[in-house]
């Protein structure tokens, strides 16, 4: 079961109304991605990157064809079973880190967790861990204007691993961070990725990001152009 | 969870805070404005009812026809038999005999000359008896500016404005010159005992009060009064009550054909304040009601803006995985929350400081200077029991609704949307 089809799109098209015609974000993907992978979807800006991101991860619903999500198809699924579906497999980092901004550290991470419906030693359990794993045992009370910009997006990192999903979506995460700190938000990733086997799907530009992954999907205007395999190279090593 | 989002509401005050004291301002305003006007009303009846309607009037029906004259030629008789009887009839009831009459009040000086001269406009009334409340119900007491309230036949207390402007002293011989009821000449002499001042400008002119039965004897109306008014208890006018009285009372002549048989009129039925009640209580309906609109409109759009503020959250919450009904319902708790918590506390406010009004009045002079209307100076709010809730209408409808509209954003747009909002 290593190897499984998490994500599968079939003839998946995007259109956006433009006055009275309408425009094509994302035309007739065709792609799967298995569990364990590290991909990203690169491209210049306006290419589709985030339209797709956000179909992957039922923000958002194709206008042709399908996106079949840990065998649900996306387009089929009502508000209460596509929250599902993101509530139980995925998670998302945001480029604008996205925390909530009346919540502390702790109570971000513990938000979805307490949608699972976790018993409170359970939460408390869990929590702990993931800010471990992002190196923040240290800032559990803080809220978010407390913290910089690294330390915002290693919460959201924890915020989106701590119920270990099977897929985690990332747009542009490390747009808004430092060169130390991107190096330092993949490395975790990195190690989350093999530690829980769960996919990274990626939307960037950055080449920091790009060296550390092992699949690369490059869009333009809204069509694959190129899907290919390489050796990661990360920073430290 | 309800707990988690509770904190969060706590801790923001743009959330909680803030939208608490916008409704419950807007709910203040809605209820003072509403209580203030309610005791215009009260304030315009009651004192109509004290100096000229009752709650309750009998006249003959030949008086009634012409009353604003003044006909006191079809006044009723026998009026102590008849009082007798209305207190044996309506013993919860004051009934208080009255006489009104115009006239010229004459000052002569000491060789009998005129001195000065005006008119007056004068009421006779009981003033000297011990059971009569009539001192009271007019606060006569504390009405007077100098020397006293009649004391024994032949007294009389005139409006200090009149005294001032004739130059009249405290002792002074006053001549009343008038019409008897027959139609001859009535000319009668009084000492003034006093002046007054009721701070009711239609009454602060040239007013003349006596006690009814000097007035009796000098127009020749023994045992005759023009009026006889009634006063329900507590000074606590019930239109219902005052109709069905009425009613009643009519039915009991309503076989004769008889001039001067008595008729019962209640305080809506006379000097047209029926329909100036009706016309204020329209205008108090408009205004209460644009208030409302507008104070609604106003928390309509704070719970509108507080919910777009939300969307960048909002998507948050959904994308980690929240149900859009889910975040919807507790948008809507949360305000239902801040709704109740915003209208209670502005009703308190709003409620206590119209008792306070309503105890205590607000001294209003110049407001109704040159009016004829018999509206005292001072304004009094009065609480309802419409008070106690006419301030959810604005206060938790409006802020429900705002709240509703926006969050149908939430459910019209693509998650993806909520995270543009957020970002621009
Ligand atoms: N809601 C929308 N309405 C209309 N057009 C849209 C909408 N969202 C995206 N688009 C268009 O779809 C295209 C793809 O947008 P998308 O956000 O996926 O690009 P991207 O590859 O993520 O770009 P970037 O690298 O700048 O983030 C763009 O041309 C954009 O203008
Ligand atoms: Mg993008």
């Amino acid at each position: 079961m290593k190897n499984n089809v998490l994500i599968k799109t079939e003839n998946l098209v995007k259109n956006y109304p433009m006055g009275g015609r309408k425009f094509t974000a994302l035309n007739d993907i065709n792609l799967s991605f298995n569990s364990g992978e590290f991909t990203g979807l690169v491209g210049p800006s306006g290419s589709g990157k985030t339209t797709l991101l956000n179909i992957v991860g039922a923000l958002d619903n194709p206008s042709e064809g399908h996106a079949v999500v840990i065998g649900k198809d996306t387009s089929q699924l009502n508000h209460r079973e596509s929250a599902q579906l993101r509530n139980e497999h995925l998670g998302f980092i945001f480029q604008t880190f996205n925390l909530l901004s009346v919540y502390n550290v702790f109570e971000n991470v513990e938000f979805p967790l307490l949608l699972l419906g976790m018993s409170a030693e359970d939460r408390k359990k869990d929590v702990l861990q993931a800010l471990e794993w992002v190196g923040l045992s240290d800032k559990v009370k803080s809220r978010p204007a407390q913290l910089s910009g690294g330390e915002c997006q290693r919460v959201a990192v924890a915020r989106a691993m701590v119920k270990k999903p099977k897929i985690v979506l990332a747009d542009e995460p490390t747009a808004n961070l430092d060169a130390a700190n991107s190096y330092n938000i993949l490395d975790m990733m990195v190690s989350l990725n093999k530690e829980l086997n769960s996919t990274f799907l990626f939307a960037t530009h950055d080449e920091k990001v790009i060296k550390y992954l092992r699949r690369v999907i490059t869009l333009t205007d809204g069509k694959v152009v190129q899907d290919i395999e390489k050796t990661p190279e990360p920073n430290n090593a | 969870m309800t707990w988690f989002l509770l904190k969060g509401l706590l801790r923001d005050r743009h959330r909680s805070l803030f939208p608490i004291l916008i409704i419950a301002g807007g709910v203040m305003i809605t209820i003072l404005s509403y209580c203030w006007m309610m005791g215009v009303i009260d304030d315009f009846a009651t004192t109509n009812a004290k100096l000229d309607t009752g709650h309750v009037k009998i006249m003959t029906r030949a008086y009634a026809d012409i009353s604003s004259q003044v006909p006191n030629d079809f006044a009723l008789i026998s009026v102590t038999g008849f009082l007798n009887t209305l207190k044996k009839d309506y013993p919860r009831l004051d009934w208080a005999p009255r006489i009104k009459f115009g006239g010229l009040l004459d000052f002569p000086d000491e060789y009998g000359e005129t001195r000065a001269q005006g008119p007056v406009v004068g009421l006779g009334m009981d003033l000297l008896s011990g059971d009569s409340q009539e001192k009271q119900r007019l606060g006569l007491e504390k009405a007077v500016i100098n020397g006293r309230l009649p004391q024994s036949r032949g007294e009389i207390i005139i409006s200090e404005k009149f005294a001032t402007d004739l130059g009249v002293d405290i002792g002074e011989t006053a001549t009343l010159i008038s019409a008897t009821a027959n139609g001859g000449m009535a000319i009668q002499n009084f000492i003034v005992a006093g002046t007054i001042k009721f701070g009711i400008a239609a009454l602060d002119r040239n007013a003349m009060i006596a006690d009814i039965a000097d007035i009796q004897y000098a127009l020749d109306m023994e045992n005759s009064a023009g009026e006889i008014l009634g006063y329900l208890p507590n000074m606590m006018y019930n239109e219902k009550t005052a109709s069905r009285m009425a009613s009643q009372f009519n039915a009991r002549f309503s076989g004769s054909a008889d001039d001067q048989a008595p008729v019962m009129m209640t305080l809506r039925e006379q000097n047209n304040i029926g329909e100036l009640l009706d016309i204020v209580n329209m205008e108090i309906f408009i205004i209460i009601g644009g208030l409302i609109f507008v104070m609604s409109i106003v928390l309509w759009n704070a719970g509108l803006m507080s919910g777009l503020r939300r969307y960048g959250e909002v998507g948050v919450r959904l994308a980690v995985g929240e149900s859009k009904g889910h975040v919807y319902r507790t948008m809507i708790y949360e305000s239902f929350l801040i709704g109740i918590i915003g209208s209670v506390l502005g009703t308190v406010i709003g409620v206590s400081v119209s008792y306070y009004f309503q105890t205590h009045g607000m001294d209003m002079p110049g407001v109704i200077k040159g009016s004829n209307m018999l509206m005292s100076n001072k304004m009094r709010a009065i609480v309802t029991p419409a008070s106690y809730y006419i301030g959810l209408i604005p206060g938790l409808i409006a802020t429900l609704l705002g709240t509703m509209i926006a969050g149908i954003g939430i459910f019209k747009r693509q998650t993806s949307q909520l995270f543009k909002e957020l970002e621009t």
